[in-house]
């Protein structure tokens, strides 16, 4: 029974470990996430602004996030940051930064998609029976707005979760790679590690990441209750 | 339909634009990495440029890379604390600094851009010295040195490389065993493998008499699996493993050089395998055949 994995867990300070790594990825995610909602709401409508200079800005700007891939931003924001500025950047910061870059790039467009499919009549009956402009957005346009727009969030900010296990690669510790520093420590007295390791990580990120597609599942419901 | 025409010229024009910006973006970064360098140094900009001696000691705190998972080098171990050879080494230099030690965690790939950019001081990342890697870092003298081992099943050991003359010897891709039985052995017959799990999985099913690669691997290897043994401890050329810091530090280069020449007169590295990896490798390795004192390679 030595080599059970599941021992590995109550080896000193092992699962406080695993939990703090856990932290730090939903930490990071969740900053980056919060402002890339808030972010990404503001650059949708730019983008569905009719202006062809901010029209072709921003589709540059959602391009260039999209063709990168995350890890290349990381190592931009981290090293290339340092290297032509001279700012020295923690791997948390960067983290966050490049996150949140991504988050609002893909949420903008979410954002322009979901504003660009209501239906042209809904703003003009709103119009019709006398609404402001404002009141247009308020009353029609955001409520339907946001109804389409929750599934497609929601499984941005899952993903934007579980992409954060990259971030190990510019020095930030977190679950994946605590996961990793454990199962080395007792390869030899411990073979079946990375089973028992990786499966509590599993189950981890289905933790993190279950409740948030329960909730939007369960607004969905409501709103279509609602008669949307 | 004109109209979605002009449109999607638009867009993928802008989508290239996006692309050659970007390709030019990093391309700019590579070379100003190594053009700005030295400016950088002459005008004391704060970022970027590693940090003298005296900054080291005046902040009280030396920021060392080394792995965090990689047994018995440099690891973590359950109470979260760094252990391993590198970090037993690192410990004392901070110790020799009069400073304390922080540990960051880095990665084989990404050990160069670490101290290109200052973000560590040193480098004790199980860095083999190499004529690429001394090109951006500066190597200060080797504490270590690995070369080629071959473990083989007891039944049949292969205790010289004339042994292997006509049999199957299993190698990993890309590897100095590669090269070095290719150039020096051509009557030995290899297996190639990309991935060290499945060479490692050939050699247990019998289908090569042994299998070679760095004496570190095979020797932690051997300890782990039972009825294999590294008949060669350490043939060909040796790789040599040192400490690095940012191209141009010679202040720190030079404390470094003086601190290894020093303990090598206490034999402290040898202190450091009893420690550290003489747990790992037991009898199954001689000091002598990875320990360098002195930051001298006999």
């Amino acid at each position: 029974m030595q080599d059970l994995g599941i021992n590995l867990f109550f080896q000193g300070r092992n699962f406080v470990r695993i939990l703090e790594g856990l932290w730090v990825t939903v930490s990071i995610s969740l900053i980056a996430v919060i402002i890339s909602i808030f972010l990404g709401i503001i650059l949708g409508m730019v983008m569905n602004l009719k202006n062809p200079v901010t029209k072709a800005v921003t589709r540059i700007y959602l391009e260039f996030i999209r063709i990168m891939p995350q890890l290349v931003l990381l190592f931009l924001v981290y090293f290339g940051v340092t290297r032509t500025f001279h700012i020295n950047l923690s791997g948390e910061v960067s983290a966050i930064i490049v996150f949140t870059m991504w988050g609002t790039a893909e949420m903008g467009d979410l954002v322009r998609g979901a504003l660009s499919s209501i239906p042209k009549h809904q703003y003009e009956s709103g119009k019709a029976i006398g609404l402001t402009g404002f009141q247009i957005y308020l009353y029609i346009i955001i409520p339907q707005t946001v109804r389409r727009l929750i599934p497609l969030a929601i499984n941005l900010v899952t993903r934007m979760i579980k992409t954060t296990s990259l971030i190990v690669l510019i020095g930030v510790v977190e679950v994946v790679k605590v996961g990793q520093q454990i199962i080395e420590a007792s390869r030899l007295t411990t073979p079946t590690a990375s089973l028992w390791i990786y499966g509590f990580i599993f189950f981890l990120y289905f933790i993190v990441c279950y409740p948030i597609s329960r909730l939007s599942a369960k607004l969905e419901k409501r709103w279509v209750s609602m008669g949307g | 339909m004109k109209k979605t025409k002009k449109l999607l010229v638009l867009l993928l024009s802008l989508a290239l634009l996006a692309t050659a910006f970007t390709a030019c973006k990093s391309n700019n970064g590579t070379t100003d990495g190594q053009g700005t360098a030295p400016t950088a140094e002459g005008t004391k900009t704060p970022a970027g440029t590693a940090r003298t001696l005296n900054e080291i000691k005046e902040s009280g705190k030396v920021i060392i890379g080394v792995f965090s998972d990689k047994k018995p080098f440099g690891y973590v171990d359950e109470n979260g604390t760094y252990q391993g050879y590198d970090v037993y080494f690192g410990n004392r230099i901070a110790k020799d600094l009069g400073v304390e030690v922080e540990y960051v965690a880095v990665d084989p790939a990404s050990r160069v851009e670490y101290l290109e950019t200052a973000k560590v001081d040193i480098i004790l990342a199980n860095f083999t010295v190499t004529k690429e890697r001394a090109e951006k870092v500066d190597f200060a003298l080797p504490y270590m040195k690995v070369a080629l081992g071959v473990v083989s099943p007891d039944s049949a050991l292969i205790t010289a490389p004339e042994q292997l003359n006509g049999k199957t010897l299993i190698i990993a891709k890309g590897t100095t065993a590669e090269t070095y039985f290719t150039e020096n052995y051509p009557d030995v017959k290899l297996l190639k493998f990309d991935q060290y799990a499945d060479a490692y999985g050939a050699l247990l099913d019998g289908r090569g008499d042994a299998f070679s690669t760095d004496n570190t691997e095979v020797l932690a290897w051997a300890i782990e699996n039972k009825g294999f043994t590294v008949g060669i401890e350490s043939l060909g050329s040796l790789d040599s493993i040192a400490p690095a810091v940012q191209k141009g530090n010679t202040e720190l280069l030079t404390w470094l050089n003086d601190e290894i020449k020093a303990l090598g007169e206490e034999k402290f590295f040898h202190a450091n395998y009893a420690e550290t990896l003489a747990p790992v490798y037991g009898d199954a390795a001689s000091p002598d055949n990875l320990v360098v004192e002195g930051g001298v390679i006999e």
